[in-house]
This record gives C-alpha cells, sequence and structure tokens, in this order.
C-alpha cells in the first residue's frame, strides 16, 4: 500500500509576458492555424526559464518540469525567493489554473488557503459569512454545522457572531477568516503565507492550530512562507524552487539553509549589474560578502559574535580615492538604522584598487536576531547629494540568528534593535 | 503493485480535459455552496433597504407603465384584444427574467475573478445560482403578474381566459432560465478575453428585446415575414406564455420546438466552451 497522497509529474506553466489583450485575436488564429495544420504553437517556442531580471521573449515557463510526492502526513515548506514559482505551483496545486503540461494525482480532498477571507460578504452577518466562506472553500452545510461552534470560540468574536463582518474590525474580520479556514476537514491542505494575520496573541493561535492540523491530525500539508521560523517548525520536509524549477526536496533545515546560502550569493553577485542606485558612479560598489571569526564565508551569523564584512568596489583613477566618504547602514526590517560606520568620523578612507575591496570588522555585532539589510553610501569630499558616487540601498541582506549574550543559557529574544552588554546591580 | 496503487487517486488534474468532461457530479456536491450564494444576493440586496423584497415589484410596474404610455397611447400598436398592462407586465415579467439572467451570467468570470484566484470549486456554481436568485425574484413579480391578472378576470368583463398551455408553464420557465444561462456562459467565456463583447451585449440586449415580442403580438408580423422575429428562441417562449394565461395570440407547434431544441444546443454549446475556459482563465482575465 502506497502512502503518497499526492503526486506530482512534469508540471510546467507557461505565461505570456506583458500587454495580453489587443493583439490577442491575431495570435489566436494564428495559433488555431497551425494546430489545424498538425504543427506546434509557434508562440511556445520562446518560452525560456523563469528569469526576471533577464530579457528574452514575451512567454516564460513559471514552472518547468516540477516533479515530487508528498507522503501521507507529511508537512512540506515550499521556499524560494520571489518568482521563484512558489505561488504558480499553489495556484496549480489549488486548481485555480490549469498547468500546461503534466499532471497531478491526489488521493482526497484538497482545499487551498491561499487568502483568508475569500468570498466574505461585507453585508453578511459572522455566521452567514462562516456558511458561505466554508461552503466556498469546500465544506457542505452539515460539516460546517457541526464544527460552528468550535470555529465562533476559535475566532473569538462571540458577541458579534449576528453583526455583519462590514461592522468588524479589521482584527477580527481576519480572525474570523482564519478559524473557518482552520476547521477545514479535507485530506490535504495547500497553506500560502496567511500565517501573518491579526495580533500577536492571534498568530500563536494560529501557528498553534497549523501545528496541531499537521502533526497530531496527521493531514498532508504543504506550507509556503517566507517566515523561516515557521517553516522550521511546522515542515518536516522542505522543498527549494528557483527560477521555476526544483533545486532539493529534503529535510527542513537542509532546505533553509540551502536556501539562504542561495539566496545570499545571488543578489551579492548581482550587485555590480543593479542599476536601483543613485550617483555618478566613479566610485562603484561591487559586491559585499560575510565572514566569521574562522575566515569561513557566511550568510548568517549569531548575536553578538564576531563579523567581517567585505566590501568589492571600483574606484576611477579620474577622483582621489582618499577623499571619499564611504557610509555603512545597517537597517531593519521597518528601515530604521540600526547601526552606521562613516569613515568621515572613523578616519582616512584608504581604498585601493589593487586590493579591489575593504573589509569592516565588527568584533560582537550586538543586534538580536532579525534579517537585517545593508545599504551602502558613498560620497566625494562632501555629502551633499550632488557629490554623490555610489548610493544602493538593500545591498544585501545579514541574517542574525539568536545568541547567548549574558552566558545564563537563555537564548536572547528575537527584535530588531540592538542587544548590549550590561547586568543589573542589586 | 504499481497499478494496484494507480487507482486509488481519486483526483486528478491534467493540462485539458475531454469536451464531455463536465464534472456534474461535482456541481451537485458543491449544491449548498449554490444555495449560499443565492442566499448571499438575496440578502445583500435589501440589506439597508426600506422595501426589501418589494424593490423587485417596482422596476416591472414602472416599464409597464412606461410602455402603456409610449408603445400603448402613442404608439398605438395592438395588444392582441387583451388588456395592455396584462400584455404589457406578461412580456416585461419574462423579458426581463431572460435578460436580468443573461447580463449576470455573462459577468460570472469578470465579477468573481477575486474568488476564482483564490480557490476552486466548480465555476458553473456561480451562472447557477444566479439563474436561481432571478428564478425567485421572477416568482415575486409573477406573483404581481397573477394579482392582477386575477382583478381583470373577476371584476371586469374582458375576455382572457387560461388555455391548455397553462401546463407549458414549468416547461417556459425553466427554458428562460436555460436560455439566459446558455448565452449568459458563452459570453462570459468570451469576455475573459475579449472585453469588447461585454460593451456587445449591454447595448445587444436592448435592441433584442424589440427582435421579441415583448411590446407588440407577434401576430402584428405579416404572415411572411413573422418566421424571421420567430428565429429568435425567446420569441416563441414569449407567446406561448400569453397564450397561456391570457388566451392571446396562437400556440405554434413548430416555433415552439425549435425554441426548446435551439435552448438545449445553446445551452450545451454554452457549457462546453465555458468548461473549456474555466480552467484558465486567470491567466487571461
Amino acid at each position: 500500500m502506497s502512502d503518497i497522497a499526492i503526486k506530482l509529474e512534469n508540471i510546467s506553466k507557461l505565461y505570456r509576458l506583458g500587454e495580453i489583450g489587443t493583439g490577442t485575436l491575431s495570435h489566436d488564429l494564428n495559433r488555431w492555424w497551425h494546430r489545424v495544420k498538425g504543427k506546434d504553437d509557434p508562440y511556445a517556442k520562446l518560452g525560456e526559464e523563469n528569469n526576471r531580471e533577464s530579457k528574452g521573449g514575451d512567454w516564460v515557463w513559471a514552472i518547468k518540469d516540477v516533479s515530487f510526492e508528498v507522503k501521507q502526513g507529511e508537512v512540506l515548506g515550499i521556499i524560494g525567493k520571489n518568482g521563484a514559482g512558489k505561488s504558480t505551483l499553489l495556484k496549480i496545486l489549488s486548481r485555480v489554473t490549469a498547468p500546461t503540461t503534466g499532471t497531478i494525482k491526489a488521493k482526497g480532498r484538497i482545499a487551498s488557503l491561499l487568502e483568508v477571507g475569500t468570498g466574505f460578504h461585507p453585508e453578511l452577518t459572522g455566521r452567514e459569512n462562516i456558511f458561505l466562506n466554508g461552503a466556498i472553500l469546500g465544506m457542505t452545510k452539515a460539516e460546517i454545522r457541526k464544527k460552528f461552534d468550535e470555529i465562533v470560540a476559535f475566532s473569538g468574536v462571540e458577541r458579534y457572531i449576528d453583526t455583519p463582518v462590514k461592522r468588524y474590525s479589521s482584527g477580527m474580520y481576519v480572525r474570523l477568516a482564519f478559524a473557518v479556514a482552520a476547521h477545514l476537514e479535507s485530506e490535504i491542505l495547500i497553506v500560502d503565507e496567511v500565517l501573518a494575520v491579526g495580533d500577536a496573541d492571534f498568530q500563536k493561535k494560529c501557528m498553534g492550530k497549523m501545528g496541531e492540523i499537521s502533526n497530531k491530525e496527521g493531514r498532508t500539508v504543504l506550507f509556503v512562507s517566507h517566515n523561516i521560523s515557521a517553516l522550521r517548525s511546522l515542515c518536516n520536509r522542505g522543498m527549494l524552487l528557483n527560477n521555476g524549477k526544483v533545486v532539493l526536496v529534503d529535510d527542513t533545515d537542509v532546505a533553509v539553509s540551502e536556501y539562504l546560502r542561495f539566496d545570499d550569493t545571488l543578489t551579492s553577485m548581482e550587485l555590480e549589474h543593479r542599476t536601483d542606485r543613485l550617483g555618478n558612479q566613479l566610485f562603484k560598489f561591487r559586491g559585499v560578502e560575510f565572514y566569521n571569526k574562522d575566515g569561513e564565508q557566511v550568510s548568517e551569523t549569531i548575536s553578538c559574535d564576531y563579523l567581517r564584512v567585505r566590501i568589492y568596489a571600483t574606484c576611477d583613477s579620474s577622483i582621489d580615492c582618499s577623499k571619499i566618504i564611504f557610509g555603512f547602514n545597517l537597517l531593519n526590517q521597518y528601515d530604521e538604522v540600526v547601526l552606521a560606520y562613516n569613515s568621515d568620523e572613523m578616519g582616512a578612507f584608504n581604498f585601493s584598487n589593487d586590493k579591489g575591496y575593504f573589509e569592516i570588522v565588527i568584533p560582537n555585532l550586538y543586534l538580536r536576531a532579525n534579517t537585517y539589510s545593508i545599504k551602502l553610501l558613498a560620497f566625494y569630499k562632501s555629502t551633499r547629494a550632488e557629490d554623490t558616487l555610489d548610493i544602493i540601498e538593500k545591498a544585501t541582506r545579514i541574517t542574525v540568528l539568536n545568541g547567548d549574550l549574558w552566558e545564563v543559557g537563555n537564548i536572547n529574544r528575537n527584535g530588531a534593535y540592538s542587544i548590549f552588554p550590561g547586568q543589573f546591580i542589586f | 503493485m504499481m497499478s494496484a496503487n494507480e487507482t486509488h487517486w481519486n483526483l486528478e488534474i491534467k493540462p485539458k480535459s475531454g469536451i464531455l468532461e463536465l464534472n456534474l457530479k461535482e456541481v451537485w456536491h458543491y449544491r449548498d455552496l449554490l444555495f449560499l450564494f443565492v442566499k448571499r444576493d438575496f440578502v445583500a440586496f435589501y440589506k439597508q433597504t426600506i422595501l426589501g423584497p418589494i424593490w423587485f415589484l417596482v422596476q416591472p410596474i414602472l416599464t409597464t407603465i412606461m410602455f402603456l404610455l409610449v408603445f400603448g397611447r402613442i404608439a398605438q400598436l395592438p395588444t392582441d384584444g387583451v388588456p395592455a398592462i396584462l400584455f404589457y407586465l406578461a412580456g416585461v415579467t419574462c423579458w426581463s427574467y431572460f435578460s436580468e439572467s443573461l447580463t449576470k451570467t455573462s459577468e460570472t468570470f469578470t465579477a468573481n475573478a477575486s474568488i476564482f484566484g483564490k480557490v476552486y470549486f466548480p465555476r458553473l456554481i456561480i451562472p447557477l445560482s444566479i439563474i436561481v436568485s432571478n428564478m425567485i425574484r421572477l416568482g415575486i413579480q409573477l406573483l404581481l403578474f397573477f394579482s392582477v391578472l386575477a382583478y381583470y378576470m373577476l371584476f371586469t368583463d374582458s375576455n382572457i381566459h387560461f388555455t391548455w398551455a397553462v401546463a407549458l408553464f414549468p416547461v417556459l420557465i425553466i427554458m428562460m432560465g436555460l436560455l439566459g444561462l446558455g448565452l449568459g456562459v458563452i459570453f462570459s467565456s468570451l469576455t475573459t478575453k475579449y472585453r469588447d463583447l461585454r460593451f456587445l451585449l449591454s447595448f445587444g440586449i436592448q435592441l433584442l428585446m424589440y427582435a421579441t415580442p415583448v411590446v407588440y403580438p407577434l401576430s402584428l408580423a405579416s404572415e411572411k415575414y413573422r418566421w424571421i422575429i420567430a428565429l429568435n428562441p425567446f420569441t416563441a417562449i414569449i407567446e406561448t406564455f400569453r397564450f397561456a394565461f391570457l388566451g392571446a395570440g396562437s400556440f405554434n407547434a413548430t416555433y415552439f420546438t425549435y425554441s426548446f431544441i435551439s435552448t438545449f444546443v445553446i445551452l450545451i454549446v454554452g457549457i462546453i466552451i465555458f468548461n473549456k475556459v474555466e480552467k484558465s482563465f486567470m491567466d487571461t482575465v
């Protein structure tokens, strides 16, 4: 007896780029004519792999030849950077759109949660919307009735259940919507990043419920998220997608670290080709790398650890490299600067083209666990706008993992701010 | 071993489905959703209104009055010898059921793109729910028609009488709905890609009303050209309806059979096209 719940074979999806609309009638006729003559689709040939940065034909494969299997009761996390094909895959799995090629076979009902509150009608009461939304998600009236009290209790909006949802606060709205979704009874559940709803308390509840669904009820779950910690705690396997192709399917930790490594290398390699920068580029940033205290290249570090940042750049011979004012900013997810090094405060900037890079040594990175982005700035002689050489926002990212600054065996909390040495005196 | 496992799959997603794979069984499974959509349409319609469902009566009453003035008094079109109010009210009630069904179903994909983009259910549920909602609306409007009819029969000495064709009443109601559904799904399937059709439909439906004996009886057209008007499948439906309840006009078996057959042909063609489009419309909408 095989215990495979869902099986994908060579799933591909072709999308057309650009304007769809004008001129499609002639394309359609042309395609139809080719088909009548027994030839291939004249436009499908142009399809190439999905890469946002490269230019090419009008057609792209959003995903190409994706094949994998998910066992019964397995929780598979799907990761990949934006545009890797995660959403397309989810759309095909949830039958919102059909694949261009390939087949999917599944055992049991598939319910998809690409959004919470699909089909909620503002004029209807909470009660009516529970039934409507539940039915849209594939439950029968009898099933919803059976779970109704549980749904209401979970959402915590008992008092408002007979009030139209347009009177709800947005928090109440998503709580109710998630509550319906969480009580679906399908054998296979497909979840997109919908966990980021409600306040912190409710998020915790959602995560708990998700864990319960996947671990205790033994259902098969396909879960897409950028939230690495959620993926780590919920999934037992991870699949990494890149440019519409499966890179690997492995243990969650392996897949996550591969994703982090992979993602960051790509960004730093692309830095010199990026065009979203300011300045005349007489001095130009080309790449950023991070090293740990053992001299190994890393993409993540531990809170309060040693970190060396290497910045590759080139300086045009027409300017005096020692007159450059360099700035290095570390920003949290709210785009607030949490750390800044400025060469005009710290002394001369003796960059040399021969070496091609310079480094910043941070003996202790006193920041709480989070992902931070890096902004690089270079000015010539003054920091006025017209003297800008090169400014690049979000040049790369660095993931800081939880550390133990106080050395008492407690993991420090996450946060988007610093954690400094200090102590209580009693 | 392998072949034994293959049989366990109960769901298969493929790029294209066969022309006759209509999945009507699945539609049946989702019947609860159909009725919830109907309920939603109703509740949403009369929430925060004072008159509520009475609004459903305002439209046929005002239209009838307008027709009475324009076509009855000014143009002085004949009404097959029945009181003009009844004549127009019958026409307006049937026509508005058909045209509402058609316009609403033709918007299926464009109006529901946000739901369709997020979750799967048989898309046919939406047009079906529209037909059912409109049928309830028709029921309310027919109550009005029958009350006016009863008044004329009881309190005036007009020559109104039921004929045997009353037996066809349920068939007529179903034909009106299915014709609207069939045409509606054809238009909805095509408008996902070619939005032009939406504009064509919005005034086309007004023109179509004049090509249907709504404001005039079929007998007004000369024998020679009558068949042209009868090419419109709705003609026989509306004529038969008036013949059944008002005893006006005549019943033409040929026209009626033609209308019956074309309704089902349109419906089947419509569902096949719809079924083909629903799988990938999210890419073109």
